[in-house]
Parts: C-alpha cells; sequence; structure tokens
C-alpha cells in the first residue's frame, strides 16, 4: 500500500453504495405500499437512536449528555412509532389478501 | 465488545435495513421486512449500548419515547398518515441537531478528538443544517396537512433572493465555524439558526396538493440528515441506513413529480397558480352542467355492468372509505365489475388512497394502479369519481394549458362520468375541469361520506 486511506474516503465509499443499494431496492417497492414505505424508512432513519445514545452515554454528566438524552427520547419516538404504524397498516393490506385468495 | 466486533454487528443490522426495504416489493413479504427492520435495529441499539456507560439515562429516555411512538401508532387515523410522516421527520431532523451540539460541546464522547478537525467540522455541519432544515420545514408541512396551517402557498415578492441571501450567510457562518482554531460556538449557533429559518421559508411557498413531493422530499432529508451524522461519527451504520432513507424520498420525490408533470424545482420553488395558472381560471363563459341527487346516482351506478371509482382526497377528509366499501360490495353482490383506478398523487402522501381503501378491506386486487386500468375507461359503463379533481382533467391534453402533459385517469373516455363534489370549485391547480361540462357528466354535490351513504341506502 502507498500508506493508510483516510477513513473518510472509506466514509464516501460506503455511501455511494449504500444510495445504489436504496436506488435500486426502492423502485422495486410496489406503488400500493408507499405509505408504508415512507413510515419504515422514518423508523430506519431513528438509527440516529444510536448517535443520541454516544451522545448521552458518558457517565459524567454536563448539558450535553442531557441534550443527547433528549435526543434519545425523540429517536426512540420515531423507531418504535414507525415500525409498529407500519406493522398496523400491513396488517391491513394482510387482511385483504386472505379475502382475495379465498 | 471490542471496535471490531460492533463494527461487525452494525454490518448486521444494516443488512437487516435493506432487507426491511426489498420485503416492501409485494404485500405478502412486506410484514417479514417490518419485520427484519426491528431486528436490525434491536441488534443496533443493544450493540450501542455495551459501549455507552449511562445505562440508566438511556433506557429510560428509550422507554419514554418507545412509550410514547407506541400510543401514537395505535392511535393515529389512517386519513392522518401524512401528519404523522411529517411529524417523525421532524423528530429525526431535531434529534441530528442535538447530537451535533452534543458533538461539538464533548468530542471525545464520540471517539472523536479534543480539538475537532477540519473535516469532522465540515461534517458535523452538514448533518446539522440538514436536519435544522428538515425539523422547520416538517413543521410547517406539519401544520398545513393537519389544517392548524392554511394549506395555500404563502408567498411575498423576494422569496427566493432572501433564500438565497439567507443561505450564503449560512455558508459563511459554516466558514468560520470550519477555520476558527477553537470551538466557535458564536459561528455554530448563527449557522443552526439560520437553517431553521430557511426551513420555515422553503416549505411556506409550497400549496397543499404538492405535499406528496414535499413529504416525500423532507423523508429524503431525514435520511440524509441521519447520514450526516454518520459521517461526523464515522460510523458506516448511520450511513447505510441515512442513504438506505435518502434514495428511497429521492425516489419517492422524482415519481410524484413526474405523475404532475412538474419540474421537481418548480414544485420546490413554490406557488403553483398563483403565476401563470391565475389567467387560466375563467374564460368568462358561463358553462352549464348537469347536477343530479344520490338517488340518481344510485340508479345510473345500479343499471351499470362496469364500475370504475376514483378517489381523491375528497375521499381522505370525508373519511369516506368505509362507506365507498359498503357501496362497492354492495355493486358486487348485484353482479357489477366494481374496480378503484388510483392516480400517484392522489390525497396527501405517496400510497394515500391505497392505505385507505386497504383500511376498508377492499381486496387489493380491485385497486389497480393508473398504468394498469387507463385502457379500461373507454369501455366502461360508469366512472365515480370522488373528491378528486385535477387527476381526471382532461385539459392534460390540451396543449398550452398549464397542466398540459400531466398523466391523467381517463374518466373521461368512460361512458357516464358522476363526480361527487361539494362545489364547483376549481382544483388545486386553479384550472376548470371540463369533465364536469360534457353531455355524459352529472354532477353530485355533497360530502363525499353523505352521498356514498345515501347511494348505498338507495340501492
Amino acid at each position: 500500500m502507498i500508506g493508510e486511506v483516510d477513513p473518510t474516503i472509506i466514509n464516501i465509499t460506503v455511501f455511494v453504495l449504500a444510495i445504489f443499494v436504496g436506488y435500486h431496492v426502492v423502485w422495486n417497492v410496489t406503488p400500493a405500499l408507499h405509505t408504508p414505505l415512507m413510515s419504515v424508512t422514518n423508523a430506519i432513519s431513528g438509527i440516529i437512536l444510536v448517535g443520541a445514545m454516544l451522545a448521552a452515554g458518558p457517565a459524567e454528566s454536563d448539558w450535553g449528555v442531557w441534550l443527547g438524552a433528549v435526543a434519545v427520547t425523540l429517536a426512540a419516538i420515531n423507531v418504535f412509532g414507525g415500525f409498529l404504524v407500519t406493522q398496523r397498516m400491513l396488517e391491513m393490506f394482510r387482511k385483504k389478501d386472505k379475502k382475495g385468495s379465498e | 465488545m471490542s471496535a471490531n466486533l460492533v463494527a461487525l454487528a452494525y454490518l448486521i443490522a444494516s443488512v437487516f435495513f435493506i432487507l426491511a426495504l426489498k420485503g416492501l416489493s409485494s404485500p405478502i413479504t412486506a410484514r417479514r421486512g417490518n419485520l427484519f427492520g426491528m431486528v436490525g435495529m434491536a441488534i443496533a441499539v443493544f450493540t450501542t449500548l455495551t459501549i455507552t456507560k449511562n445505562w440508566v439515562v438511556i433506557l429510560a429516555c428509550i422507554a419514554i419515547g418507545g412509550t410514547i411512538g407506541a400510543i401514537v401508532a395505535r392511535r393515529v387515523q389512517m386519513t392522518a398518515m401524512p401528519e404523522l410522516v411529517a411529524f417523525m421527520h421532524s423528530l429525526v431532523g431535531l434529534a441530528a441537531v442535538f447530537i451535533a451540539i452534543s458533538a461539538v460541546n464533548n468530542p471525545v464522547s464520540f471517539g472523536l478528538p479534543e480539538v475537532l478537525p477540519m473535516g469532522s467540522k465540515l461534517e458535523l455541519f452538514l448533518g446539522t443544517f440538514i436536519g435544522a432544515m428538515t425539523w422547520s420545514g416538517s413543521v410547517i408541512a406539519f401544520l398545513k396537512l393537519s389544517g392548524r396551517m392554511s394549506g395555500a402557498p404563502i408567498t411575498f415578492s423576494g422569496q427566493h433572493t432572501v433564500n438565497l441571501i439567507l443561505a450564503l450567510v449560512m455558508i459563511g457562518f459554516g466558514l468560520w465555524f470550519f477555520f476558527s482554531e477553537t470551538t466557535n460556538w458564536t459561528a455554530f449557533a448563527c449557522m443552526v439558526a439560520i437553517a431553521f429559518i430557511l426551513g420555515f421559508l422553503i416549505i411556506i411557498p409550497i400549496g397543499g396538493a404538492d405535499m406528496p413531493v414535499v413529504i416525500s422530499m423532507l423523508n429524503s432529508y431525514s435520511g440524509w440528515a441521519a447520514a450526516g451524522i454518520g459521517f461526523s461519527l464515522g460510523n458506516p451504520m448511520l450511513i447505510i441506513a441515512g442513504s438506505l432513507v435518502g434514495s428511497s424520498g429521492a425516489i419517492l420525490s422524482y415519481i410524484m413529480c413526474k405523475a404532475m408533470n412538474r419540474p421537481f424545482l418548480s414544485v420546490i420553488l413554490g406557488g403553483f397558480g398563483s403565476e401563470g395558472g391565475a389567467t387560466a381560471i375563467s374564460d368568462g363563459a358561463q358553462k352549464n352542467y348537469r347536477s343530479g341527487s344520490s338517488d340518481d346516482a344510485a340508479f345510473l351506478i345500479g343499471n351499470a355492468d362496469s364500475v370504475i371509482i376514483v378517489p381523491g382526497y375528497g375521499l381522505a377528509v370525508a373519511r369516506a372509505q368505509h362507506s365507498v366499501k359498503e357501496l362497492a360490495e354492495k355493486l358486487l353482490e348485484n353482479g357489477v365489475n366494481v374496480r378503484f383506478a388510483i392516480h400517484p398523487v392522489a390525497g396527501r402522501m405517496p400510497g394515500h388512497m391505497n392505505v385507505l381503501l386497504a383500511e376498508a378491506e377492499i381486496p387489493y386486487e380491485q385497486v389497480l394502479e393508473m398504468d394498469e386500468i387507463n385502457s379500461e375507461f373507454s369501455n366502461t359503463d360508469v366512472v365515480l369519481v370522488l373528491g378528486a379533481n385535477d387527476v381526471v382533467n382532461p385539459a392534460a391534453y390540451i396543449t398550452g394549458s398549464p397542466i398540459y402533459g400531466m398523466p391523467i385517469l381517463d374518466a373521461h373516455k368512460a361512458r357516464t362520468v358522476m363526480v361527487v363534489k361539494r362545489s364547483m370549485a376549481a382544483g388545486y391547480a386553479g384550472l376548470d375541469n371540463d369533465l364536469f361540462y360534457m353531455d355524459k357528466t352529472m354532477m353530485v354535490f355533497g360530502d363525499a361520506k353523505k352521498v356514498v351513504e345515501d347511494m348505498v341506502k338507495a340501492l
């Protein structure tokens, strides 16, 4: 090797590849499920919870830690709310599915 | 846990997130997909817990937020989904801002050097301003969607210039923050404040029916905000999850713009119908239309062999989905072929109508997308338009019309058209709809739910 690669370059690599994956996966989503797609992506963007936990993580607390704790709460609303409401919607699509196949 | 193990666990979580989205390619695999998403999130959270110390506070906050989220998810009306989604976007935005502020305050707790290197500063800058704009933009979208604020575009002269200047000033503060040797709180705070204001200003000129684009765009932003924080913290999982959400929102915005035949930029710059559209509203001539009662409508629809129902935002407003389901069932019992035609931008968010019809337990084989059903209108007896307007306006075929080229549902090709609407008022585009004045069209005035209920009784 010519030397160490800057971590930012690796992050950019991950970023670009993830966009490609997202692009191809999302085009396959059926239009009827676009609303559940939005609510589940809402839940997934709640992954920011991980960042919030790191902010709230240090044992010695200052105001930054408390700000992190608030962020944890906000992100948790998103994670739980997003997945559960998606589940609720998808259950509705299932009911119809059963009826249709009978 | 060692750093390598943590990274591997994060990788597994990321794969689960991709599987969650993949599941949505069909209603049959979608529930399993959602489950994958939850598993991925659980892995991510537990892994992160092992590298943090403040467990009690963190778990308590997750419990509080989780309870609120669960209650909201259980209680929300399906007609209110657009508001809920906007509300949740705003939370991601705000959380991103808080995390960034916390990272500037104490970089060491994130594994960053005590004095932030330039690269990290740039990443924090990006994450913060996208987060701040997502928050304030989503708040406006929420207020507009929930009717707490008028859905009409709010425009003033020099709006774009003001936005541009603010954006430049914000970048200026960003540069100041960037090149300061110590932590420059003044620059950072000013930058955040301007980003908040920009978020408000960017969304207020965008009107009600453009909401599907706005909400998809904010969906995209919330993903980029998460990815931005991922860059700041050097966390590939946040980058992957954020980019998935970001590209998903971007694709939805694209699909919505295409369905309105409007360039993304013109939607974002806002104010549709306030400039060019105004001249086209009325050509002065008094046109005649035929109106009938819900009994007349029931009679016509009862004698048809094939019926296509076109639902629009009016159906959501009137919460008529359950009555419509009764109507469809009654017609099916009488041997009528009933189907639903969904325009991509019907309602206030992508897929809005599908969810409402699903809630009413209408089998999804009866619910067809525009491309699947458009050729069927010409051999259909009756089309029933429920609270939709621009998406069935044949002006889309007339060169020079403001909506020329927009793909529409060809309701005008059916033998008989019935339009349930509250008044003759123009739709969002501010255009008269020639469909309403055709000889074969009957207008039924009233609240969609009331009219449909009366029709069911009369059948």
